[in-house]
């Protein structure tokens, strides 16, 4: 349930956000969460509603960048797409893969009036 | 989410000099939760050297006011105070990353004059940086007193607290040691390390699933660490949670016990990747267990090729070892540097005395 804290890691950085744009409203809010974050989409979706009532951010939009997963291959020296932290190389099949994307949790931007 | 010291849940309980507050928010809504008094470490102790820290009071609607440190990454820092209030009549400023002003970012990729428009604002920050922030402030504090700083990491009942107590029992006598128990609820851990005659502080997250660096620099501040100490800290027992969760460690250590499945470091490789250390606990049950500890050891390096694995028994005691020997090699390592920085100091306080004398 760590999604509840990363929430209000979110909502901090919106409202501190809003707070010194002299926003009324936040009516979007953007994130990139890559595919190797250990961050459930749905779950943070949940939370982030959850943890948004009464606050300036209410009913705002959550949008979800899925970030996808990269890692550099020792064996083929090329980056290559991964789906697991601990994946296999789709090339060569090693498991020397260092992953180098996707490993983002980050608030991108919001959209405010 | 408890607005005085930023404490995730709002039901942390720190042991010992915490206490309840309660609080009336403007909305009405009235919460009681736990916070320690001394508030005066990560918050402020290096705030400086970070850039973009700056205070914050701010009032509740029963009238206390809490001053606390609010910190940007990144360059935008500066754009504070620029801001002015904006009558409705006039345009709206994009104030973006860097301090440049784009009137173009808006939703309509225009600017006009004199008409209201949403507008995007662009953060670009982690979302865990605020927790980063505590954590880079405790490290720093360690490292400035030449502490060698442990957060143990493993499923609930991998042994992670007996294997703490042997440990601390083969070492109390050659090094200071500090311990902070994470746990939901309970002060058990605590009172068990304490048997063991070393100080410890109970941390109880309540609903909350890792400690943080926040957390854990309240627990240092109270505990008051000797220089050159062994600082332990024993995290909630959770695989997935406390990996993202930096505390100012210097080493995640996990913890695996053979009663467990090999393939866990593949179920959770998160937690894994995290760590430089594996211990492999229980090893005396593995003549009664189908636990092929070599394949154990396999799928871990398979998540993290540069794991440094010990087989260990916190019971029997076979293979503590290796295990002190690498925390003794990391004791040393953080001595000789806390050293360097104390004769680096001593060397100036002398050229400046000799300044002084010259005059």
């Amino acid at each position: 349930m760590h999604e509840m804290s990363l929430a209000e890691g979110v909502l901090q950085l919106v409202e501190d956000t809003a707070r010194r744009e002299q926003a009324g409203r936040v009516k979007l809010v953007v994130l990139e969460i890559g595919k190797l974050s250990s961050v459930e989409p749905a779950a943070l979706s949940f939370c982030f509603d959850v943890v948004t009532r009464g606050s300036i951010a209410e009913g705002a939009v959550l949008e979800i960048v899925d970030v996808p997963g990269a890692g550099w291959c020792m064996q083929c020296a090329a980056t290559v797409p991964i789906v697991e932290r601990y994946g296999a190389c789709p090339t060569c099949g090693s498991h020397q893969v260092q992953p180098t994307g996707g490993t983002e949790m980050r608030v991108r931007e919001i959209e405010i009036e | 989410m408890c607005t005085v010291c930023g404490c995730g849940a709002g039901e942390v309980k720190i042991e010992g000099g915490a206490h309840e507050h309660t609080h009336v928010h403007a909305d009405g809504t009235v919460h009681t939760h736990s916070h320690g008094h001394d508030h005066d470490h990560a918050h402020n102790h290096d705030a400086t050297a970070l850039a973009g820290v700056h205070g914050h009071a701010h009032t509740h609607a029963d009238g206390t006011t809490h001053v606390h440190e609010h910190v940007h990454q990144g360059e935008h820092a500066h754009d504070h105070g620029h801001e002015h209030c904006h009558d409705h009549d006039h345009h709206h400023h994009q104030h973006v990353i860097g301090g440049d002003l784009d009137y173009g970012t808006g939703p309509a990729r225009a600017h006009v004059p004199g008409m209201s428009q949403s507008r995007m604002v662009q953060i670009e920050q982690d979302i865990l940086s605020k927790n980063n922030v505590y954590a880079a402030a405790n490290r720093k504090w360690f490292d400035e007193r030449g502490i060698f700083a442990l957060n143990l990491v493993s499923s609930p009942g991998s042994g992670k607290t007996t294997l703490l107590c042997k440990t601390i029992e083969l070492l109390k006598d050659k090094v200071a040691i500090n311990v902070v128990e994470g746990d939901q609820q309970t002060a058990n851990d605590a009172e068990r390390i304490r048997a063991t005659g070393v100080p410890a502080i109970q941390i109880n997250t309540g609903k909350g699933c890792h400690l943080d660096g926040h957390m854990v620099g309240h627990a240092m501040q109270r505990l008051q660490p000797k220089d050159e100490s062994l600082f332990l800290i024993e995290n909630v027992g959770n695989l997935v949670c406390p990996a993202a969760f930096d505390l100012g460690e210097h080493h995640k250590v996990a913890i695996l016990s053979v009663t467990e499945g090999e393939d866990k470091p593949l179920k959770y490789p998160d937690m894994f990747a995290a760590a430089d250390v594996m211990l492999l606990n229980k090893c005396d049950l593995l003549p009664y267990l189908e636990f092929d500890a070599n394949l154990a050891e396999a799928n871990a390096r398979r998540v993290n090729p540069d794991l440094v694995i010990f087989r260990v028994s916190a019971t029997s005691g076979d293979g503590m070892r290796a295990w002190l020997d690498w925390i003794e090699a990391g004791l040393e390592a953080q001595r000789c540097k806390h050293g360097e920085t104390v004769d680096a100091l001593k060397a100036r306080i002398a050229a400046l005395e000799r300044q002084l004398a010259a005059r």
